[in-house]
């Protein structure tokens, strides 16, 4: 192009309150658009994170979620005599039955109520879970009222910080530990004793059995194997494909949400951006006349124009993309529809979004530049000059 | 009269530019009132509580049930006038995105309890009669085209199994805040069918829903409930029906407020556009302000002027929104109807997009008019020519 | 026969043209406009020679066509009829690209309202034409400085045009017509918008262009006292070319 550059510069700077309000409006649709990605990604992240390729999770046919599962004692009996699953210290199988329940507690602050997983496990259930740690406290004890509560629980519900006590099933239970489980949705959990909890909320059949393959590449045997079994009625899936499951529908909820929202908002953005671009052709007409008959290329004009709203979209991208990055300091909890429990999950950034963030701006900035670029373009060198 | 005319012909002195402000104000109003809807819409179940009925459910969670024995020591007590019982269903209907609400009930007393529910004589007749029959709302029946006399299978998840019924009627709602996508059946083929495959499971209802004489007993009646099973193996808490309601949206606020902030994001951004076409028309007319004040007008006259221009563009391009609002509402209902089965467009909603089309003109106005108002007359006539 | 003396003279003789050469060939040229649906004629079948060197002024009243004619010359209209043949290059029968091309080394343009680029340096703009050929950007400077040191505004190169007199604008103006060393210099109305001073200015540096370096103006003026400073004058009426004198 051989108009210098420094010329769509300077421009935009000339003009400095509508560069602003024109790029305002694609920032905040920038904005918008990041922040679900980074949404979803965060979504993504916490649900894939919790899970590990080499566990499978069985629950029962037709059931969507642990929750509304049950495996019969005789089942989960069975379930473990199964070649497939590992075999860990002391000749033990390295599988976890574990019951899955939701309680409805108040957020700290607040009265208002929320469904809050609680988890019975074993021993074998932290050791197939590496993402877990004990963070605070101690492990609980066996046979006692005694619960772990995950980090996002503790801090954001009433009674489960360490030292206090929730009341359920007319029984005190006292956090005695927390655990940090990193971006994973066991956050948002509650562990105690599988056998005091089932007792307690008088459950006979467990919600789940989880195992760690001993062979990784087996699952697909095991699945077909399994599923078609007479005395079993159950799913396997791997662990990770069960909570990316999980998220399936909140994650396509609030792609299409946000998508759709960003499509009207980058419209109201970009008519911003041709008013702009088809002022700033109307009032340099003389010098885009003067360029012309200078001997710059009706095409050069076109880039010059072009390039000056692709600067503003640039502008207006990287803006948006700067305040949106500042939304990973927060974490959002909100009900998961399909588990229908609480959920915690903060906003990612990564790489590919802030490439996906500035193309998307560049794109909004050549939708709104290029129709008045081209009147600029097209203008007969006597009108133009003649209108100067 | 003449005073429109005039802002007509000087906004659409530049028809492009002005048409496109137009454009987009109308596409921000018509998000707005879309969101603002939806919004509504999230509180459906809210709106359509009545204070004569309460849910009982067990303290702990809902996933819990409540043991059927208890039906008798609600009856008795003060203030209560009918007691039904029912569990959430969940079945899944050929394939999960085919979702609507489905539940098992205790029929008569679920029919007295819910008179909003408009169904005819035979119909409710023939429904109570047989014990696999089921009532559809209309939206769904419609929208799956199930006739009454029809055979609908349910793939049960927290009560395995395929499940047949019998559609015996459908529903419609009194008026339009009534939902019509339930769908239900006898709660006693459901505790049949657990005898025969999970004992444990039978004898359990999800919740209660009973009715009161009277709305202000709703404190006293809750307590007196709750206060008779406490130390039970199954806790009960009671609430007012809207108390119910509210605790389901209440656990996704998130994504609630998050809409709310974004509705006013869109209006935050076409007020950028708007007040970027008013700044730029304001400058290029400063030296027809400046003959203005030469000839007598002026600061009101000029304030004025940009005021009613701006107002005008902003509500001709809001009226032309808030018509389109409807039509477009009509087909998200229709494309979007399980999962938000009440979606219409409310009389606030047109209020709120009114008052936010005055807000955009007006702002937009604030910073040229201060401009053009300030120019001091040689300097203003300089710029012409 | 004597030649008369114009204000130019005090730059030197003025070429003998005669001896010249023909630089532009205007041929039965026409040109009309539509407004409507009427055809306007603006131009008759003109038809005339411009030697190398040559200080020509073409003059009549309002709606004669004059500026028509100098945008034909320079290229950024196209005729509806005839040949302008510049520099042995029929510039008639180029397309919109050949043409710019040729207008960027060919044609330095002088307008009445200076037409400089605001968001661009003195140096900037004049700089601008370079920027359509090869030179490094070292070489470019130089041209630069050149022309700017012709026009006597080396110590305001780096101010925007709205820092700058309309004098001072319009040498920067001449400075940019003349950093390509273009084949002929067309003028329109150089001297429409400047002070009387201003204007004698600009006139004594037009008239250095051409004494000193040989440079081929076309001016359109209806300044008498800017068309003295010519050696050709040539009128037009209604779109017809009278004689020329003296």
């Amino acid at each position: 192009m051989k108009v210098p550059v420094s010329y769509s510069f300077r421009n935009l700077w000339t003009r400095r309150l509508t560069t602003i309000l024109t790029a305002a409006g694609m920032a905040l649709v920038v904005f918008v658009f990041a922040s679900i990605l980074m949404l979803a990604e965060g979504l993504q992240q916490t649900l894939v994170d919790t899970g590990s390729w080499d566990n499978v999770v069985l629950i029962r046919k037709g059931s969507q979620s642990e929750v509304q599962s049950g495996i019969e004692r005789l089942q989960a009996s069975v379930l473990e005599t199964q070649p497939e699953v590992a075999v860990g210290e002391g000749g033990r199988p390295v599988l976890a039955k574990e019951v899955v329940v939701l309680i409805s507690l108040a957020k700290r602050g607040t009265d208002k109520p929320s469904n809050v997983i609680i988890r019975g496990v074993n021993e074998q259930s932290l050791a197939m879970r590496p993402q877990v740690r004990l963070l605070e406290g101690r492990m609980p004890r066996r046979g006692s009222a005694e619960i772990l509560a995950g980090e996002s629980v503790a801090r954001r519900f009433a009674g489960a910080g360490i030292g206090e006590t929730l009341r359920f099933g007319t029984r005190d239970w006292t956090v005695v530990g927390i655990f940090d489980a990193g971006s994973t949705g066991f956050s948002s959990e509650i562990w105690g004793d599988a056998d005091q909890l089932m007792q307690t909320f008088r459950r006979q059949a467990f919600s789940s059995v989880i195992f760690k393959l001993s062979d990784p590449s087996a699952f697909d045997a095991f699945k077909a194997r399994v599923e078609s079994d007479p005395r079993l009625t159950v799913e396997a899936k791997r662990e990770t494909r069960f909570y990316a499951d999980q998220s399936e529908m909140m994650a396509k909820f609030l792609r299409i949400l946000g998508l759709s929202l960003t499509i009207i908002f980058s419209l109201g953005a970009v008519i911003g951006a041709m008013i702009t671009m088809y002022a700033a052709v109307a009032n340099r007409t003389a010098e885009i006349g003067t360029l012309r008959a200078l001997g710059f290329q009706r095409r050069s004009i076109l880039a010059a124009f072009l390039l000056e709203s692709l600067l503003l979209g640039l502008i207006g991208g990287a803006a948006g993309l700067f305040f949106a990055s500042f939304l990973q300091l927060l974490t959002i909890s909100t009900l998961n529809f399909q588990t229908f429990s609480e959920l915690a999950f903060s906003f990612s950034l990564t790489f590919g979004i802030v490439w996906q963030a500035l193309a998307f701006s560049l794109v909004m900035g050549f939708v709104g530049g290029v129709l008045p670029a081209l009147r600029a373009s097209r203008m007969q060198i006597v009108d133009a000059l003649r209108t100067g | 009269m003449r005073i429109l005319k005039l802002f007509f012909r000087n906004a659409f002195r530049h028809k492009l530019r002005t048409g496109l402000t137009i454009l987009g104000i109308t596409i921000a109003i018509l998000a707005f009132g879309m969101l603002r809807t939806m919004v509504n819409a999230w509180y459906a179940g809210v709106e359509a509580s009545s204070a004569n009925r309460l849910v009982i459910r067990n303290a702990i969670s809902l996933v819990f049930p409540l043991p059927l024995a208890y039906k008798d020591k609600i009856r008795q007590v003060g203030g209560v006038t009918l007691v039904s019982w029912g569990n959430w269903f969940g079945g899944v209907y050929i394939e999960e995105k085919n979702f609507f609400p489905n539940f098992a009930v205790e029929p008569r007393s679920f029919l007295a309890l819910y008179p909003e529910y408009l169904i005819s004589d035979l119909q409710r007749s023939s429904f109570l009669s047989d014990r696999r029959g089921a009532v559809a709302g209309k939206k769904v029946a419609d929208k799956f085209g199930w006739k009454v006399g029809d055979t609908v299978t349910l793939k049960g998840t927290i009560f395995p199994g395929n499940w047949e019924f019998t559609i015996r009627g459908i529903y419609r709602g009194k008026d339009r805040s009534v939902d019509e996508t339930q769908f239900f059946f006898h709660w006693d083929y459901l505790d049949e069918t657990m005898k025969k495959t999970t004992p444990r499971r039978a004898g359990q209802a999800g919740y209660y829903i009973i009715g009161i004489s009277n709305p202000n007993l709703a404190g006293e009646v809750s307590a007196a409930i709750d206060a008779t099973f406490k130390n039970s193996l199954a806790e009960t808490l009671t609430e007012t029906e809207k108390a119910f309601q509210m605790s389901f949206v209440s656990m996704t606020e998130a994504i609630l407020i998050a809409i709310q902030l974004v509705s006013i994001v869109i209006i935050v951004i076409i007020m950028a556009v708007v007040a970027n076409t008013m700044a730029m028309t304001a400058r290029e007319r400063i030296g027809e302000y400046a003959v203005f004040k030469t000839l007598g007008f002026g600061g009101w006259f000029i304030a004025g002027l940009i005021f009613g221009e701006s107002l005008f563009i902003s509500l001709l391009g809001t009226a032309i929104g808030i018509g389109l609002t409807f039509p477009v509402a009509a087909a998200f209902a229709d494309y979007l109807g399980t999962y938000f089965p009440i979606f219409f467009v409310e009389r606030t909603t047109i209020f709120m997009d009114l008052a936010a089309g005055v807000l955009v003109g007006f702002v937009a106005a604030l910073f040229p008019t201060w401009r053009a108002v300030r120019i001091r007359i040689a300097d203003g006539l300089r710029r012409i020519g | 026969m004597t030649e008369p003396t114009t204000p130019c003279d005090e730059h030197g003789p003025a070429s003998v043209l005669e001896n010249q050469p023909v630089i532009v060939e205007v041929r039965n040229v026409n040109k009309s406009y539509l407004r409507g649906s009427h055809i306007i004629p603006v131009l008759r079948d003109i038809r005339f020679d411009i030697r190398e060197g040559e200080f020509l002024a073409l003059m009549g009243p309002s709606g004669s066509g004059k500026s028509t004619l100098l945008n034909l010359i320079a290229g950024i209209d196209k005729v509806d009829s005839g040949s302008i043949v510049i520099g042995g290059v029929d510039i008639t029968a180029l397309d919109e690209t050949q043409l710019a091309h040729w207008r960027a080394t060919h044609v330095g343009f002088i307008f009445q309202f200076y037409n400089l680029i605001p968001v661009l340096t003195a140096f900037e703009n004049v700089e601008l034409p370079l920027q359509l050929t090869g030179l490094s950007r070292a070489e470019r400077r130089e041209h630069v400085e050149m022309a700017l040191r012709v026009v006597n505004l080396s110590h305001r190169m780096d101010h925007y045009p709205a820092q700058l007199s309309g004098g001072e604008q319009q040498r920067v103006a001449i400075a940019r017509a003349v950093v390509t060393d273009p084949t002929i210099l067309v003028a329109d109305e150089p001297t429409g918008d400047l002070d009387r001073a201003s204007a004698r200015e600009i006139m004594s540096l037009m008239c250095r262009l051409n004494r000193e370096s040989g440079k081929t103006i076309i001016m359109v003026t209806h300044d008498p006292k800017a068309a003295e400073a010519a050696q050709v004058i040539r009128h037009l009426d209604k779109g017809y070319l009278n004689h020329a004198h003296p």
